[in-house]
């Protein structure tokens, strides 16, 4: 099977320890991501607040150009990608009218029939057949997972079995050696894309996930998007001042985590890029013994 | 040489204002055959049957038909006319051009065109009709009450207390159902098996009833006035007529980590137990698949050894018993949503968010808590206390759309139960609208309000979590603007939906009535036979229909109750005669029929059973299938399947049906 | 056939309901999707009041909605419609009301910077086909003329390798223009 790789615009900028990650996990499996030829942006919450009709053409022409590149599965790793290209499948396969006029657009057609993978899907799919053998090390950390808004809702395009009590981002910890723990927020908005606009906003959302998450014990909170990471990372800064206290839980992605525990470098994992110091999740790991 | 008269109903104007209806009695009068027409503005009322009556007599009418409503309406009325008048009742046929014409078409030449097709299709049927004599069956004046909670209860009691017999049969180990659960009753507030448990016993007593615990529908074969049913006898393990109901065995049992049902699972009981100390009968039962002995093959074995009365038998086996019946009555009850059904409210995952009837144990002076409301995770007495209706109910998403009905007054009796046994906690109420509509309701309501000061608070809870040993739940003020409420409890009680029995679907099925969509079963007439089933000898009692409140269910018992008082009240039932008849012919033949019995493999009712035709030395000389009239519904399948059409069904004869075709198609 | 003896005038509600298959008056105002949403407490018209300005139509309400500052503040997080007991799909609702305020000029003052940001972001992406961080940052800038906000954040995630300086493209920018063009073409050019 080849699979197909989706990035998104922000795993090339401020997210590349994400990309950077995904791919070095997979190349320890033997897994060869196929990058979509020329994709472009899924416009982002922009789009949909803007125009819908540009929300649907944009992850639609990257859903043409994959099936024209011949691929059946493709990963994205972003939260806000998939929700986009995930919707916008949805919409397109249940109304003729609306994927007629979307082809229009973009000159292109479609069948809408690739299958959208999120990168816990991908994780459990193609990497876990194999993992077991690469694992040496274990986290031996409670980790908070948390996944946000756009993989558990709307309900129509949920990558989560459980939408309330998400566990798929947690099995995948386990897997790491890690203690997933039961927390209130996993499923909470982060605030999102008022992060440059509204980041008052923002560091309210993100500084009551990350305070229920220490309030719980948690060593580290483990995501699976750009976006959420950001807010929880990078706006770090302004969460203190909004929470007045100094929490200082590090952020990561969940194929650091999971790199982590093949042994890969830390720094191939771009764990020094984020802004969150990682050096205590990064001394919390025990060798396994053979 | 037929001579028909037809009558054509103008039903007010609910005909008449969109068909032609003196067109259409004029044109009636040419038909071939008819002898005489008109119309009449209302032909169901006095002078409308009399006017019928006078014309069979004057114009010396063969039969009638009556061009009015559908004959679900009237068909009695106007052959109980056509009887007056001197001539076989089954003479008389309905054309019904209100429900099939006048309701479902503008006017209009078509409209009035149809009807007068329809009239002619009915007036070819009438000169096909023979004489048809009622079938009289007997009545078997024993009714089966399925259900041993208050309304079965009360249906038992009222048919017993009219000198009638009476089985009644319950599942579980003893009677009394979710009444006997409860701790104090809206809206007098006074104590549920206070008043529930005299009627236990009294039922126990009754010389006119027969009791079996433990013990379930297997099947039901038969129709009204003489049911044949299976019952299946549980094997209890205990021998009841030696029993005494001691308890030395269950004080004994050493498997006593089983969560106990009738505390809904907010303690333990035993394997060997009796549901609660008011049980009827007060003796227990053995559950098999949490004992010791019978899971660990042959181990243990203390309850036999401390039994003084040697009524321990653990070879025991499920029995069968048949008992022929004439009425049955369903008063199977309701279960409340469990479990995974609010995952936003962390129901079943938080040990302190619980259901109404949870509650309802805390508060029970025989419950876990002796009446004290203690939360379960650590036995503390809750300060703040949230309550939300409608959980689950009107909820289109999760699948339950109507009303539960009975939580927005035991919610109020909840929180007022709560408040009256700790003055300074508080309790909150979210809500989205408050039903209170029977007698005293809303006082009731009132009084949790304005006295109890139970905070109420119009909004639905979107989320609840835990946090620091806090129940965090996240409401609204609908009234305030929409402001967000934020309450951190110390436990929460959810108004869950009333669904149906789990078992529901499977028992209707044996009972051949139907259901909704839910799984309630259904009445006859949502308004004029809201207690009977579309079959008849069966009625509905409680909650099995539909959510009720006690005295809902209590009414609705008393009014089955004299459903069945009322079919015993003769010794014999009459029956229309629509059923299905082999031919008979002279002899060397007498009958058409091969006997290949094709009929009876496809007869639902199994109404299809065989003759033996000898001569009069007594030798066969054909075997050939013969209906029997007190089991066949008329369904006409045996008639589609007879390959040499020797089977017919009466009142409804392929002849008649082809002279409809005929008739429509000569047009 | 029966002809509809029923002719509803055009209304705001009803534009809206039909531009997105939702009947508002599905809503029986339970609350629900204002109690669990994260914004909840910054919104002006809190989304159930939303829905029942929208069912009552009294006179001013599509100025009152269109320039409510909640349409802006909405994340999209679809808390609301995942929990709405009637299945009302507040989100797109919310989407169709934004794309109207902007198309009738009614965006909420206070909503200015959320706007230019989605400006801004769409700019980036109709230039190049990709968004370009950078790029976005400086449009926003000079779009809400908060220049100096997150300005200590560019030394370090340049330091980090966050921060791409020349834009990652399509290899024909052209082709994401023509999107653009065509879709706001055939919406009478407004944009």
């Amino acid at each position: 099977m080849r699979i197909g790789y989706y990035p998104g615009c922000s795993l090339e900028g401020s997210s590349k320890e994400y990309n950077d990650s995904l791919f070095a996990v997979a190349e320890k499996c033997g897994v060869t991501l196929e990058v979509i030829k020329d994709w472009s942006c899924c416009g982002a919450s922009a789009a949909h607040n803007l125009n819908h009709d540009l929300a649907l053409a944009l992850p639609a022409r990257t859903l043409a150009l994959a099936e024209k590149q011949g691929l059946e599965d493709i990963v994205v790793p972003c939260a806000a990608c998939y929700s986009r290209i995930a919707g916008t499948k949805n919409e397109i396969s249940n109304n003729i009218a609306v994927k007629a006029k979307i082809e229009g657009y973009i000159d292109l057609k479609l069948t809408a029939d690739v299958k959208i993978l999120t990168v816990f899907e991908f994780l459990q799919k193609y990497i876990f057949p194999t993992v077991d053998q690469h694992i040496v090390n274990k986290l031996n950390q409670k980790a908070a997972c948390y996944y946000g808004c756009l993989y558990t809702r709307p309900k129509e395009i949920a990558a989560v079995e459980q939408i309330e009590n998400p566990m798929e981002m947690d099995e995948v910890m386990a897997k790491a050696g890690a203690t997933p723990i039961d927390w209130a927020f996993k499923t909470e908005c982060c605030g999102a894309g008022l992060s440059v606009s509204r980041t008052d906003i923002v560091a309210k959302l993100s500084g009551k996930i990350i305070e229920d998450a220490a309030d719980r014990g948690a060593e580290s909170i483990v995501v699976a998007c750009p976006m959420c990471h950001m807010n929880l990372d990078m706006r770090r800064p302004e969460i203190k001042k909004q929470l007045k206290k100094d929490i200082n839980i590090p952020v990561l992605f969940i194929t650091q985590a999971l790199g982590l525990s093949m042994g890969i470098p830390a720094d191939k994992l771009g764990l020094n890029k984020h802004y969150v110091p990682t050096d205590k999740v990064v001394n919390c790991i025990v060798k396994m013994e053979a | 040489m037929a001579r028909i008269g037809v009558f054509i109903c103008h039903c007010g104007e609910n005909i008449s204002a969109t068909v032609d209806v003196a067109k259409v009695a004029e044109k009636a009068g040419k038909l071939s055959g008819v002898a005489f027409s008109v119309d009449y503005k209302y032909m169901c009322s006095d002078p409308g049957q009399t006017l019928i009556i006078e014309a069979i007599k004057e114009h010396k009418l063969t039969g009638i038909v009556v061009a009015a409503c559908s004959p679900r309406m009237h068909e009695g009325t106007f052959r109980k006319a056509a009887e007056k008048a001197g001539i076989n009742p089954y003479f008389c046929e309905m054309a019904n051009i209100r429900e099939h014409v006048s309701w479902v078409h503008p006017k209009s030449d078509a409209t009035t065109q149809k009807a007068l097709d329809i009239v002619r299709t009915m007036v070819a049927k009438v000169k096909k009709n023979a004489a048809l004599f009622p079938i009289k069956v007997p009545v078997t004046k024993t009714a089966l009450v399925i259900g041993g909670g208050i309304a079965g209860i009360q249906a038992a009691l009222d048919i017993a207390n009219a000198g009638h017999q009476v089985i009644m049969v319950e599942k579980k180990p003893s009677i009394g159902g979710h009444m006997s659960q409860l701790s104090e009753t809206f809206p007098t507030l006074d104590c549920s098996q206070c008043i529930m448990t005299p009627r236990m016993v009294e039922v126990a007593q009754h010389p006119n009833i027969t009791l079996h615990t433990y013990a379930e529908v297997e099947s039901v074969s038969g129709f009204v006035g003489n049911f044949d049913v299976k019952i299946k006898m549980k094997a209890k393990s205990v021998d009841y007529k030696k029993c005494t109901g001691c308890g030395a065995c269950w004080q004994k049992c050493p498997s006593k980590k089983i969560p106990d049902e009738f505390n809904e699972g907010m303690g333990f009981r035993t394997a060997i137990y009796s549901p609660f100390p008011q049980a009827v009968p007060n003796k227990p039962v053995i559950d098999r698949p949490n004992c010791t002995y019978f899971t660990k093959g042959g181990k243990c074995g203390l309850c036999k050894k401390v039994c003084p009365a040697d009524a321990i038998n653990y070879d025991a086996v499920d029995e069968f018993i048949d008992v022929k019946v004439g009425a049955i009555i369903t008063a199977t009850g309701f279960d409340l949503k469990h479990a995974d059904f609010f995952p936003e409210y962390g129901y079943g995952k938080f040990k302190d968010v619980i259901d109404g009837m949870q509650f309802e144990r805390l508060a029970s002076a025989s419950g876990p808590t002796a009446g004290e409301i203690r939360r379960p995770s650590d036995g503390k007495v809750p300060e703040k206390i949230v309550f939300v209706a409608c959980a689950g109910s009107r909820d289109k998403a999760k699948g339950i759309e109507y009303c539960s009905k009975i939580c927005c007054m035991y919610t109020a009796k909840h929180a007022m139960l709560y408040k009256h046994k700790n003055h300074e906690g508080k309790a909150y109420v979210f809500y989205m609208d408050i039903r209170a509509a029977g007698k005293d309701y809303d006082e009731f309501v009132r009084r949790a309000i304005e006295e109890d000061e139970v905070q109420y608070i119009r909004g639905r809870v979107s989320r609840i979590y835990e946090k620091n040993g806090k129940l965090i739940v996240k409401g609204v003020d609908t009234l305030m603007n929409g402001e967000p409420v934020d309450i951190e409890a110390d436990m929460v009680v959810l108004a869950t939906a009333v669904v149906a029995n789990i078992e529901a679907e499977s028992l209707a099925q044996k009972l051949h009535i139907s259901y909704n969509k839910h799984k309630f079963f259904a009445e006859a007439h949502p308004k004029l036979k809201p207690v009977e089933t579309n079959t008849a000898g069966i009625m509905l009692a409680g909650a099995c229909q539909s959510a009720k409140d006690i005295p809902e269910s209590v009414s609705q018992a008393s009014a089955s109750a004299s459903k069945a008082i009322g079919l015993f009240s003769s010794n014999e039932l009459t029956r229309e005669p629509i059923v299905a008849v082999v031919n008979r012919q002279a002899p060397p033949n007498f009958t058409s029929c091969t006997g290949c019995l094709l009929c009876q493999e496809v007869c639902p009712y199994h109404a299809i059973e065989t003759e033996d035709i000898k001569d009069r030395g007594g030798n066969l000389i054909k075997r050939a299938a013969r209906v029997n009239a007190g089991l066949c519904q008329g369904c006409g399948t045996c008639v589609a399947m007879c390959r040499n059409k020797s089977i017919d069904l009466q009142g409804f004869s392929n002849d008649q049906m082809l002279s409809e075709v005929m008739a429509l198609l000569n047009a | 056939m029966h002809e509809s003896t029923h002719h509803h005038a055009e209304t705001f509600k009803s534009k809206v309901e039909e531009a997105i298959g939702v009947t508002v008056s599905h809503c029986y105002q339970c609350g629900k999707c204002t109690a669990g949403c994260p914004l909840n407490e910054e919104m002006d018209i809190m989304p159930n009041q939303l829905l029942r300005i929208l069912q009552a139509e009294m006179p001013g309400y599509e100025e009152k909605i269109l320039s409510s500052l909640s349409i802006w503040l909405c994340l999209a997080c679809d808390t609301c419609y995942s929990r709405c007991p009637q299945e009302v799909l507040l989100s797109k609702v919310m989407d169709y009301l934004r794309q109207e305020s902007l198309r009738q000029n009614k965006v909420n003052p206070k909503a200015k910077d959320i706007l230019s940001f989605h400006k801004a972001f769409l700019n980036s992406v109709k230039m190049n086909g990709k968004l370009h961080e950078v790029g976005l940052t400086i449009d926003y800038k000079l779009r809400s003329l908060n220049l100096m906000q997150d300005v200590m954040l560019a030394p370090s995630m340049a330091a980090k390798g966050k921060l791409a300086i020349f834009p990652h493209q399509v290899q024909n920018t052209k082709e994401i223009a023509k999107i653009f063009k065509k879709i706001t073409d055939s919406e009478g050019g407004k944009q």
